[in-house]
């Protein structure tokens, strides 16, 4: 066992098949490291990468249905990836994530093996961004995001953020919740807030956070807090701060 | 340069208006002066035509004291000592002529018949000095209109010039690295085909790059251009890129502006294929109506879920606002987003023709 070392399974995930072939020719010479799946888009990713728990991926980032930060922030910490990519603007983003390297196509070999050597040094040690992290990530700098990904079992579901009704803190998770379903998310909910665009969604509450939209009215509750009814009904807390902060709102828009 | 020196038909014209001028002159000699009308015409004709070109002189009193900056003293003082000046000149002259005509028999005595009228002549000649100075400030006026307009124009066609040249070098430069990426992917699986990729794409780019200097090109020019990107783009996708094109040939002549067609193009591989698991399809059609215009469109499918990535809709404004510089409101232009279809419509007038 230990004269035979342990193969480094790998997933090369891109939508061109040419740009597969190039990683595949290149890995080659390595007869240490093992492709064990290839798919072109970002919902394969995700269920291969959930179902052969590879040990390093190749990741593209422009990509169909997810792009590669979305995948990323979906299959979590264990996997070092490495990022391959025409697009040379994404290249923070990518060690704010911690990628192990960052492939600029088209790549030489002499590149591909210093990646692959960064790859293999990582593999000992973990060396993961927190959940948090990943999530900052998956937008680009200075804009808010336009959907969350949730992982729904080995389903990949994607929210528009038109779609999202309000959010809730449930400890380690938020829970999304989402024309009548809800969505459980690795996620803090301060954490979700600096993501989204605060002129549409307002954290009302501790532990809520609402689409501006859906709010319907809002009605005393005890001494000094209040209720916030949405449009389907649902009652969510609003604490003292949270009414301040949806009274500025909602006179903006008048 | 003098305005009216400069120019001979205005010079010309200069010296008609002094003919009715001299007229005038001519009816104070003879009415006032009792002068016989054959001598007074052969001495005034002469001497008009000579204060005629005195008078020009004004233009350069004119210019040092332009009307809007200088005082009202200035102005008259300035302009009277001019008049005043000139017109001495011009009795001096008058006085001259009168004695060499005298020295002719037929002319005898004539000097001393005029030495009478010098006073009326040198009043005349003030007046007329102050009619030329009012003649040269109104040129000026005009002149300075007229360079304004100049200006305004050349500026406006300067800056649709840049404005097109800025808008033209667009070559995306994330399709010049991704077909590199595949080009590198077939040198070791398939040299021939790699080899011919890179001549697909050195045509493109040749192409692309002959036409920055070009104001129009024939469609069927800018359709080769197409059709370059768009066999690189085949390569790339595969089997993914599905292709479908109707060409009207009566509209392969007409002249558009460079580089109208390929960025929706492009634009519609971005956000179509590109992003389609199962491959996505382009239908190009161009058509030429009976009305002497050409309408094309350029329609993909695309996915509805993957949202609006950055940086989508500058193509499409791109080719918008060329279409408006190009052509104004003969031109039109459409964009439609129908389920999982995307429809950019042009129509532009065939008012060029190769």
């Amino acid at each position: 066992m230990s004269e035979e070392r342990k193969k480094i399974r790998t997933v090369v995930v891109d939508d061109e098949d040419l740009a597969r072939q190039i990683v595949r020719e290149m890995l080659k010479p390595h007869p240490e490291v093992e492709i064990i799946g290839e798919c072109a888009n970002g919902f394969e990713a995700v269920r291969m990468v959930g179902e052969l728990k590879p040990d390093l991926l190749f990741l593209d980032i422009q990509m169909p249905k997810l792009d590669g930060f979305e995948v990323l922030e979906l299959i979590g910490d264990e996997i070092a990836v490495i990022f391959a990519t025409a697009y040379d603007e994404h290249a923070l983003r990518a060690f704010e994530v911690h990628a192990v390297d960052y492939l600029l196509k088209p790549f030489g070999a002499p590149r591909f093996e210093l990646a692959l050597e960064r790859a293999k040094q990582r593999l000992g040690k973990k060396m993961s961004p927190a959940p948090d992290q990943l999530l900052a990530a998956s937008r680009e700098p200075g804009k808010y995001l336009e959907r969350l990904v949730v992982k729904d079992g080995t389903r990949v579901q994607i929210i528009p953020l038109d779609k999202l009704d309000y959010a809730e803190a449930q400890d380690d998770y938020v829970a999304l919740v989402s024309q009548g379903k809800k969505y459980l998310k690795q996620q803090t909910i301060s954490n979700l807030e600096s993501s989204l665009d605060p002129a549409h969604f307002v954290r009302i509450h501790r532990s809520y956070i609402v689409n501006l939209e859906r709010v319907r009215r809002l009605e005393p509750y005890g001494k000094d807090s209040h209720v916030a009814i949405l449009s389907d009904g649902a009652r969510l807390p609003v604490s003292r701060a949270g009414l301040a902060r949806l009274k500025s709102l909602l006179e903006g828009k008048i | 340069m003098h305005p009216i020196l400069a120019n001979v038909r205005q010079l010309l014209l200069y010296l008609l208006a002094w003919l009715p001028l001299s007229g005038i002159l001519l009816y104070l000699l003879i009415s006032f002066g009792g002068v016989e009308w054959t001598r007074a015409l052969i001495f005034i004709v002469p001497l008009a035509m000579v204060f005629a070109f005195v008078c020009l002189s004004a233009w350069y009193s004119c210019r040092a004291t332009p009307l809007a900056s200088s005082g009202f003293w200035r102005l008259a003082a300035t302009h009277l000592l001019g008049a005043v000046s000139a017109s001495l000149l011009w009795l001096l002259i008058a006085r001259g002529l009168s004695l060499a005509m005298a020295s002719i028999s037929p002319f005898a005595r004539f000097d001393q018949q005029i030495a009478r009228e010098l006073p009326v002549l040198f009043a005349s000649g003030v007046l007329l000095y102050l009619l030329s100075v009012a003649l040269h400030y109104v040129l000026m006026a005009t002149d300075i209109a007229h360079q304004a307009e100049k200006r305004e124009v050349e500026a406006r066609v300067l800056a649709r010039d840049f404005e097109l040249k800025a808008l033209k070098t667009q070559v995306n430069p994330h399709f010049i690295f991704n077909s590199l990426n595949s080009i590198s992917a077939l040198t070791s699986s398939d040299p021939a085909k790699a080899r011919e990729m890179c001549i697909l794409l050195a045509d493109f780019l040749r192409k692309t790059l002959g036409l920055g200097e070009k104001a129009y090109i024939p469609l069927a020019e800018e359709l080769e251009l197409v059709h370059a990107f768009l066999s690189v783009e085949k390569i790339r996708f595969q089997r993914r890129l599905t292709l479908e094109e109707k060409t009207d040939p009566g509209a392969l002549r007409v002249l558009v502006p460079p580089l109208l067609l390929q960025p929706l193009v492009e634009n519609a591989i971005a956000h179509g294929v590109a992003n389609l698991t199962e491959g996505g399809w382009i239908r190009l059609e161009i058509r030429k109506s009976e009305s002497e215009n050409v309408s094309i469109m350029i329609e993909n499918n695309f996915d509805p879920d993957t949202p609006r990535r950055r940086g989508q809709g500058i193509g499409l404004r791109n080719v918008r606002q060329r279409l408006d510089t190009s052509y104004g409101s003969r031109a039109r232009f459409d964009v439609r987003a129908n389920g999982d279809r995307f429809l950019v419509a042009l129509g532009l007038p065939a008012e060029k023709m190769a």
